[in-house]
């Protein structure tokens, strides 16, 4: 699966980097940010645009995973 | 000039840069209180600004607002910032008499951009009466720019952000939805025409009509939301605020953007000091939720009336202004929001 790093991002950067990997890799991705803005607005976008969105901890930040 | 991004060399804009208003609350509440019979208003109310008895029935008002670039145009900065900061005056029933520039301004730009700046503000200064007198300029990463407004008036004429009675109208006299759209516009999906527009008007017009009307409270919507300023009036007049959903108006394409999830982080930093303070009916979308606790800038008059002059203004303010809920008696909510 393919895999973003959107740590040390601000918002709406991870959304646009999420949207733009998405149309490349339809299937799905996975999304690190570390942001809090980001943690809730990347499974907004995932699930606005009809994928399923699951969030994790993981080192300081959260992975969030994008699936159909 | 003409290939400056101003918006790409800040993290956060506008007032959604504000600090959250948790973490500024802790600070002031810390903080030794000076106590002077002369100071009438001030943060202790969280009003829009502060008014300074000078005896004979005067007082001064006194405000500072100034914030990062939400908009790569530096004319366009200049006004917003200007109409932003000068806003407050107006929230206070006054009209603005003398202001001086706050100016954080990067090396690696060319001094015509800081010109530009300087002129857009100034646009709006000269339209709005006032002068600029002076101000203060530093070098730093971020630009950042704003005024300190002050305002004379008669100390009997003054607004204040906690005078709402039960029964009264709130009339909101701008769109809502500046914050996400300006989002959405730094991530490149709007040119925001409608939001920039609306952000560089001045709140002079509004504040002119409902002059000579009956205004119980007033204060001005930007970085803690309409949510946010309608708990601060309802805390301090004692009563509970009823907004209706259906009347609140948004700049088109907003509540799409809050769909695909453009929310400023300030919109998550509101809920954290609001959540308890605030109501919704169970039946509105998350993405509704959203918006209205999305930071706005250079937002609209939020005006507290009797029932005929809330009609009044609006019939001579115009459709950009609408009724959007009611003043009743304080509940367990400072803020009930119905479908």
């Amino acid at each position: 699966m393919v895999e973003i790093d959107c740590r040390g991002l601000s918002c709406p950067e991870p959304v646009i980097k999420t949207k733009k990997t998405l149309k490349d890799n339809p299937e799905g991705l996975d999304v690190l940010v570390d942001d809090r803005a980001a943690r809730e607005n990347v499974p907004r976008y995932a699930e606005a645009v009809g994928y399923k969105a699951s969030v994790s901890e993981e080192g300081g930040g959260w992975r969030v995973k994008i699936r159909k | 000039m003409a290939d400056v991004r101003l918006t790409e060399l800040v993290r956060s804009s506008g007032c959604n840069a504000k600090l959250p208003p948790g973490d500024l609350n802790e600070v002031l509440k810390s903080l030794p209180r000076t106590v002077c019979d002369r100071l009438l208003g001030g943060y202790e109310k969280s009003d829009d600004a502060c008014v300074y008895d000078v005896g004979d029935g005067k007082v001064l008002i006194e405000t500072v607002d100034f914030f990062p670039p939400m908009v790569d145009d530096p004319f366009v900065f200049g006004e917003i910032a200007a109409a932003n900061a000068l806003s407050d005056i107006y929230a206070m029933g006054a009209s603005p008499s003398v202001a001086l520039s706050l100016m954080c301004f990067p090396s690696c730009l060319d001094l015509s951009v800081m010109r530009s700046i300087m002129l857009g503000a100034i646009s709006k200064t000269d339209e709005s009466g006032c002068v600029i007198a002076g101000g203060h300029t530093i070098s730093d990463r971020e630009p950042k720019f704003g005024l300190s407004v002050t305002a004379l008036a008669d100390k009997d004429s003054v607004w204040t952000n906690h005078g709402a009675r039960k029964g009264d109208f709130l009339v909101l006299t701008k769109k809502l939805g500046a914050g996400v759209m300006m989002t959405a516009h730094k991530g490149g999906e709007t040119d925001a025409a409608e939001a920039i527009e609306s952000m560089r008007t001045l709140n002079k017009r509004a504040r002119d009509i409902a002059r000579p009307l009956s205004v119980h409270a007033a204060t001005d919507i930007t970085g803690f939301s309409i949510l946010g300023h309608s708990s601060e009036m309802a805390d301090g007049s004692d009563a509970t605020i009823y907004l209706s959903l259906g009347s609140l108006r948004f700049f088109s394409g907003a509540l799409g953007f809050a769909r695909f999830g453009f929310l400023p982080e300030g919109r998550y930093t509101n809920e954290d000091y609001l959540k308890d303070k605030v109501d919704f009916d169970s039946r509105i979308e998350k993405a509704y939720i959203d918006l209205l606790f999305s930071p706005e800038t250079s937002g609209g008059l939020l005006l507290s009336l009797r029932e005929e002059d809330a009609g009044k203004f609006i019939e001579e303010f115009g459709d950009d202004a609408s009724i959007v809920g009611r003043v009743g008696e304080r509940a367990e909510k400072s803020v009930v929001v119905s479908l």
